[in-house]
């Protein structure tokens, strides 16, 4: 008995560090880049998922349990991305603050309007989220409206640093509405220029950069590509002058290689997240799209 | 009195304009209603330009500070449970072996129809249960599911539990009818199984439904620890095999278990646990062979403890599953039982009249798989399972009760299409040898089905 009683006191010890801050639990890289923003130091923030991984199908692994144990705050992307792991460790870790409802549950896609919403619900037009597109990341002018939302939780969940977290986000706010002009300025010939997309992981980014979409090699989201529908798409990018494949890169790639070969177009590995989860990873996120898709001319 | 209240001057106007155009008006006139048509057209057209000023301000991004609510669905539909209905069905082909057993297990006695026990099973085409699932959020401090399996002529309640919502500090408690989380594969539904049937070890360690199910109570705590720490505890009725429904006050059964887990780099995951169930059976009914080959009856009352050691380790590529992912899987265990265990006979057998005696049986078993998606909805897998009979000491029942001296084994294949998370077609063969003196070489042909909310796989 003694010692179960030692190990519970050492395991205690273990559970209280020194650390006073919010502990983020974030499951997308740019989710976590914003809460490390705004926290700055006052912060430990723990991204669930990284940008080579499909955000759709991650393991709901006991690691992700033990993080999501011991954070204040989930900030989660929302609109269903995240339905087959999230609740699932969000249970298994027995957290009261992070229950969905709850103040220490954030989720990106409630705070902006989203697109693509679905007219019908029917698991025969593929994996459809009924919320709408789930990949707002995409748009860094929604990202900024995520933002705000997102200081304002952690104002109101740590307010001891709430003006540590609106000065950091003010400074942001600032670098950022300048660095979106910079890339909107950039980007401008590419307004009205047709995209072919693997998955449908790019609407957003679309609609900031005027892109328009000829259609996807997926025949309907989150189904492999088959054939007979690559061969439907490629007669159909005959007849239109297509700027650029987009594909996420944790598909597949040769759908997309074949279609590129097949057509003339390239094909372009788009990351659907920053490699890295912060304010650099952000910037060089966006700068790489738009330097990768103004350098793919036709 | 209605036509009171009428404006009198539009309608004159109107009136006045439809009907006599030309013969009404004078120049005068004419001109002094087009200024009131103009001064008319202008105010509406100002609000509608207004109204389209307001529309577009809606349609923008909102404002961060007018964050959007997060859209709900419409009315009343919204609270409903998520339902999943999963579908399940296969053609088979095995020999035709009457009382097909697990040699040197007692099993609990079937009579009659067991056409849907995940074990055995029938030959030909058959379809499994359906089962029907419900879960939803009570409140904001429970969460629930039932999981009823559906046959002919009857309904099974596999499953129907409530859980606590963020009791928090990583504890969590479940009550009801639930899986116990012994194990690693006990939790699994047979439809997230990775072959179509179960591991001869939780065949032999559960009877017909190859899990442990238990109507009590389930505490969990998650330890604050970076890795991954998990202890569980259960309580319950205990009615289900190796126990049985004793009719007390009392804790039918009870269960211990630990689980410990994390990541190896960014490619490797794993989880590991350790587990420990006790059980009291009453007068458990079982069928064996006697030392002359004859069908004995034998009811054990005793206790029936069993340890289990479970290991999981699962590899993605950079941890990206959807191209190719590998899950290794095994799991052993003891089982000690100890008691009282009385032979019933026919006239002629050796257990003719009676016999009773002391008991005390120690059994071991293992499995361990391999299941490899090589490509997008393709898997293979590979399985061996062994069990060892082990010691069995029936006392003066020795005397009458066969001891058969073999090791249940069984090796199988399998390979599976899915083209979503909805849907899988599954090609198996087994090389069955788990009945001493009879390889049975087994095929199947199965699908899954599920349609509607599909909830997320734990681990």
């Amino acid at each position: 008995m003694k010692r179960i009683v030692s190990l519970g006191l050492l395991l205690m010890a273990l559970a209280s560090p020194a650390w006073a801050g919010l502990k983020v639990f974030a499951t997308l890289p740019e989710w976590g880049a914003l809460a490390q923003i705004i926290g700055g130091r006052e912060v430990d923030v723990f991204v669930a998922t990284h940008a080579r991984q499909d955000p759709h199908h991650v393991d709901a692994r006991p690691s992700l349990i033990a993080r999501a144990r011991a954070a204040d705050l989930v900030v989660a992307n929302g609109a269903e991305l995240e339905i087959g792991w999230l609740p699932v460790v969000l249970r298994s870790a027995g957290n009261a603050a992070t229950v969905p409802g709850r103040p220490g549950y954030f989720e990106a896609a409630a705070q902006v309007p989203l697109l693509e919403i679905p007219a019908r619900l029917d698991r025969a037009d593929g994996d459809v989220h009924a919320a709408g597109n789930p990949h707002i990341g995409l748009d860094p002018r929604r990202v900024l409206t995520v933002g705000e939302a997102l200081t304002g939780r952690m104002a109101a969940l740590d307010p001891a640093h709430a003006s540590t977290y609106h000065a950091n986000w003010q400074g942001f706010a600032s670098r950022w509405k300048t660095a979106v002009d910079g890339w909107s300025a950039e980007a401008a010939p590419l307004k009205g220029a047709t995209i072919v997309v693997h998955h449908t992981a790019y609407p957003y980014l679309a609609e900031w950069l005027g892109l328009k979409r000829l259609g996807a090699l997926e025949p309907k989201p989150g189904v492999a590509p088959t054939s007979a529908h690559l061969a439907g798409l490629r007669a159909q990018m005959a007849g239109t002058p297509v700027r650029a494949i987009l594909r996420p890169p944790y598909t597949s790639e040769a759908p997309g290689q074949w279609l590129a070969e097949a057509s003339g177009v390239p094909v372009l590995a788009v990351p659907v997240a920053p490699a890295e989860a912060s304010e650099q990873g952000l910037r060089d996120w966006y700068a790489g799209i738009v330097a990768q898709l103004v350098k793919a001319a036709p | 009195m209605v036509f009171k209240h009428v404006p009198s001057a539009p309608l004159a106007l109107a009136l006045s304009l439809v009907a006599f155009p030309s013969l009404a008006a004078s120049d005068a006139e004419l001109d002094e209603l087009r200024a009131q048509v103009r001064a008319l057209r202008d105010s509406y057209e100002h609000r509608l330009a207004e109204l389209e000023r307001r529309l577009a301000r809606q349609a923008r991004p909102a404002p961060a500070a007018a964050a959007a609510p997060a859209p709900a669905a419409d009315g009343a539909r919204g609270f409903n449970p998520e339902i999943s209905l999963i579908l399940q069905g296969q053609y088979r082909k095995m020999k035709d072996i009457d009382e097909r057993h697990i040699s040197g297990f007692a099993a609990v006695a079937e009579h009659g129809d067991d056409a849907h026990a995940h074990g055995a099973g029938s030959r030909g085409f058959s379809v499994d249960h359906s089962e029907l699932v419900f879960s939803a959020n009570i409140d904001n401090r429970f969460t629930g599911l039932a999981n009823f399996a559906m046959a002919d002529g009857e309904v099974e309640v596999e499953e129907a539990w409530f859980e606590t919502l963020g009791l928090g500090h990583g504890l969590t408690v479940r009550g009801g009818r639930y899986r116990s989380g012994i194990g690693y594969a006990n939790q699994q539904h047979p439809h997230a199984w990775d072959f179509a049937d179960a591991s001869l070890m939780y065949q032999a360690l559960f009877g017909e439904h190859a899990s442990y199910a238990n109507d009590g109570l389930q505490l969990r705590w998650v330890a604050p620890t970076p890795v991954y720490l998990e202890f569980g505890a259960e309580i319950g009725r205990g009615a289900n095999f190796p126990g049985t429904d004793r009719d007390t006050n009392g804790v039918g059964s009870g269960a211990l278990y630990a689980h410990l887990g994390g990541d190896v780099g960014t490619s490797h995951s794993w989880r590991a646990g350790v587990s420990y169930l006790n059980a009291r059976a009453e007068a458990r009914h079982s069928h064996f062979e006697d030392v002359g080959g004859e069908e004995v009856h034998t009811n054990f009352t005793g206790t029936s403890r069993t340890w289990v050691i479970d290991g999981v380790w699962k590899w993605a590529p950079d941890g990206n599953a959807s191209q190719r992912n590998l899950k290794l899987q095994a799991e052993y265990f003891i089982r000690k039982e100890r008691g009282d265990l009385e032979c019933n006979g026919e006239t002629g057998s050796a257990c003719d009249g009676g016999v009773d005696s002391d008991t005390l049986t120690r059994q071991s078993g293992w499995y361990a798989q391999a299941v490899y998606q090589f490509m997008p909805e393709w898997r293979v897998g590979l399985r061996y399972d062994r069990l060892d009979p082990g010691r069995r000491d029936y006392g003066v029942n020795n005397a009458n009760i066969a001891r058969e001296d073999h090791n249940p084994h069984r090796t199988t294949v399998m390979a599976d299409w899915s083209p979503s998370e909805f849907s899988r077609l599954r090609l198996q063969w087994a090389r069955d040898q788990s009945m001493a003196g009879e390889t049975d070489n087994q095929l199947w042909l199965q699908y899954i089905m599920s349609l509607g909310a599909h909830g997320a796989h734990s681990f």
